[in-house]
């Protein structure tokens, strides 16, 4: 349960030049068609096995949103099969078909109902669906004295009452606090667990990540990227700032990574060395050391302005801090062609076991979004290890200190040590 | 494949029972005298019928001499036009009122018009009950004869329900049709013998009228409740042929454009 194959999948709209035409095409089904056929997704082929969890991602327009339709069956494909087994579930628009004027518990009733589950069912779930959603009394209270986020957790709650094989998930979860947020990831992590397929599209990096095992990047209605959800976002990324002008690259690195460069090109990064207190090359590096990052970058083409910043991110993509000569404010003008200069920073390693990657980032502005002359992912790789402080945990060494007084002379008498 | 409808509308029949119900509750809702609005109603409109027509005005249907015959032969009319029209004109638009609710969720499209068709017969049921006991109060209920109005409602139902899932599939693609639908229902009813009797129109157009579908439906309630006679099944039939073969095309036009409407709305 909970496989799904998609082969050969592809969805067009039909557009007609007139209503007129349209109505020829009615009368007459066997004549000439008269309608253009507006592709939104074409040839798309995946296969997921039971459990998998995948991200969507790609630019608005990609075809995401068509992709989720097709699989929770609300539109039919024009090409294609997709066959989905077991139970879907889809977090497509929650609180649809909330009606206002009746309470929580009826409104979560009718949910239900339109989910497919019988009276009993709902009946049954009725108590999860109120401790999950923690609105107390509001159940038995018109929905239209509920908050957006009342609603939402409500919602939530109904359509993820009983445990499907394939869970569907589109941006909605973005929506109520952070408190209920983090529940509802956890109850689809639980989900994951007990070996529910899932499918999630959203723009937020770190949900992706943290639960996806795979993600699928779609541009203009075709799969053009598959694999760990790390290297697809990156490339994402990159592709982004690109919009469509220039050529993305990627190269695999030996431990299995990506690598992505992509950009303009009139300013590129020659050399890249982090080195350690002994001037050393440092791939793996104490907790506290003082590193320098040195890059060394050529200018191909007359530049009016450059910025180079670096970004350190940890195993799962996440940013651990990032700065650059914008924000540092030594930009430098007018290079021109021949030119190389050297950058180096110079930073302690304030990081927590593990391992790391340095991304470097070649702009005019503060952000590579605007002009991208070079975008180099995992320029550099490094570990941190820890045999000199504390053993702590987490990515930050804080380097706390602690004090401890104890405040009144104890009470002998009543020692009750053996 | 009709099976498959039913099955999924089995499967889905919580959702319409549910769906029927708060449809009814709606519309009560912060109302303090509730569902009694839905009996005021009806026996408001039998009052005003009775009073001006056979008190006020003293209409008489021809041949007959009872005060009550013409308002009863009104009612019996009205009420079930009212049904018809119901059905038709909340199918016309089904679809596109619950756009959001298609595109987004997944779930038998087939519901929508189930719950129009069986909240107008919710609403009719209860009209219909409050002029049965305004029969039985004025001692003209028509006996065992009232039998005969199941087979009838079925009929004329199936009618509705045929004519407008067709629209409302039409309507889709071609708003057009729901403004034209409603303009054709204005020029049907006064097409139907509801108002006026066939015996007072000018032979010419006589004929005319009996090629309306739905008149012999109307004449045979009228027959039920003001003489008290069986419905002549003879000039039924092709009425009924037309609702069967009307149900079959627009379920198997809903079936094949069910897909496209999606994308259409």
């Amino acid at each position: 349960m909970g496989d799904i194959v998609v082969s050969g999948l592809g969805k067009a709209y039909k557009s007609y030049p007139s209503q007129w035409s349209r109505l020829a095409e009615w009368i007459n089904p066997s004549g000439k068609p008269k309608h253009r056929l507006h592709w939104v997704l074409r040839d798309i082929n995946f296969h997921l096995r039971a459990g998998e969890a995948v991200g969507i991602v790609g630019a608005n327009g990609a075809g995401k949103s068509t992709l989720l339709k097709l699989l929770t069956g609300t539109t039919r494909p024009t090409t294609g099969k997709i066959s989905v087994n077991g139970s879907v579930a889809a977090l497509l628009e929650l609180g649809m078909g909330f009606h206002p004027d009746f309470t929580g518990r009826q409104n979560a009733m009718m949910g239900g109902q339109l989910l497919g589950l019988s009276v009993e069912e709902i009946l049954r779930l009725m108590p999860s669906i109120e401790a999950f959603a923690e609105i107390g009394e509001y159940i038995d209270q018109p929905v239209r004295t509920y908050s957006s986020g009342m609603q939402m957790r409500l919602a939530f709650s109904v359509a993820t009452a009983r445990r499907p094989d394939v869970l569907i998930v589109d941006e909605a979860l973005s929506v109520g606090d952070s408190y209920f947020q983090h529940k509802s990831f956890e109850r689809i992590r639980e989900f994951r667990r007990a070996g529910t397929t899932l499918m999630i599209v959203s723009h937020d990096r770190y949900a992706i990540q943290t639960i996806c095992d795979r993600a699928i990047l779609l541009q203009a209605g075709q799969l053009i990227k598959e694999g760990l959800p790390v290297d697809v976002l990156d490339f994402y990324n990159a592709m982004m700032a690109e919009r469509d002008q220039l050529l993305v690259r990627q190269e695999k690195l030996a431990d299995g990574r990506m690598k992505t460069i992509s950009g303009s090109g009139e300013a590129t990064v020659a050399e890249v060395r982090l080195l350690n207190e002994n001037d050393e090359t440092a791939d793996s590096v104490e907790v506290g050391d003082a590193l320098e990052l040195q890059v060394r970058v050529a200018i191909k083409a007359p530049i009016p302005r450059l910025v180079l910043g670096f970004m350190i991110t940890d195993r799962l993509g996440q940013c651990m801090y990032g700065i650059n000569t914008h924000r540092l404010d030594q930009p430098l003008t007018d290079l021109l062609p021949g030119e190389e200069v050297l950058y180096r920073y110079r930073f302690p390693a304030n990081l927590g076991k593990g391992s790391y990657s340095i991304s470097l980032s070649l702009s005019r502005e503060d952000s590579h979004l605007d002009t991208n002359y070079e975008w180099r992912d995992n320029a550099w790789m490094f570990h941190v290890v820890n045999t000199r402080q504390e053993n702590f945990v987490g990515t930050s060494w804080l380097d706390a200190k602690v004090d401890i007084s104890r405040a009144a002379e104890p009470d002998t008498s009543r020692a009750t040590f053996p | 494949m009709s099976l498959k409808l039913g099955r999924a509308l089995w499967r889905y029949r919580g959702f319409v029972l549910g769906s029927v119900k708060r449809e009814f509750q709606a519309r009560y809702r912060n109302s303090l005298m509730g569902a009694a609005w839905t009996v005021l109603q009806p026996l408001a409109m039998i009052t005003v019928y009775t009073v001006v027509f056979s008190q006020l005005m003293q209409a008489r249907l021809p041949g007959v001499n009872d005060p009550f015959a013409y308002s009863i032969y009104l009612c019996a009319g009205l009420l079930t036009w009212g049904l018809f029209a119901e059905i038709v004109q909340r199918c016309q638009t089904v679809f596109l009122d619950n756009g959001n609710m298609i595109k987004k969720l997944s779930f038998p499209r087939i519901c929508l018009p189930t719950i129009v068709v069986s909240s107008a017969l919710v609403n009719f049921a209860i009209t219909f009950a409050v002029f049965l006991a305004f029969l039985l109060i004025t001692g003209h209920f028509p006996s065992w004869v009232v039998l005969s109005m199941i087979p009838l409602l079925l009929f004329h139902t199936m009618f509705a329900a045929g004519l407008g899932i067709a629209v409302g599939v039409l309507n889709v693609f071609f708003r057009d049709v729901g403004q034209f639908v409603n303009i054709l229902l204005q020029f049907w009813f006064w097409f139907t013998p509801i108002v006026y009797s066939t015996a007072t129109l000018p032979a010419v157009v006589r004929p005319w009228i009996r090629l309306n579908p739905l008149t012999p439906f109307a004449q045979a309630y009228q027959g039920i409740f003001v003489n008290g006679t069986w419905p002549q099944w003879s000039t039924l039939w092709p009425s009924i042929v037309l609702a069967t073969v009307l149900c079959v095309l627009a379920l198997s036009l809903f079936r094949n454009r069910s897909a496209e409407m999606v994308d259409e709305l």
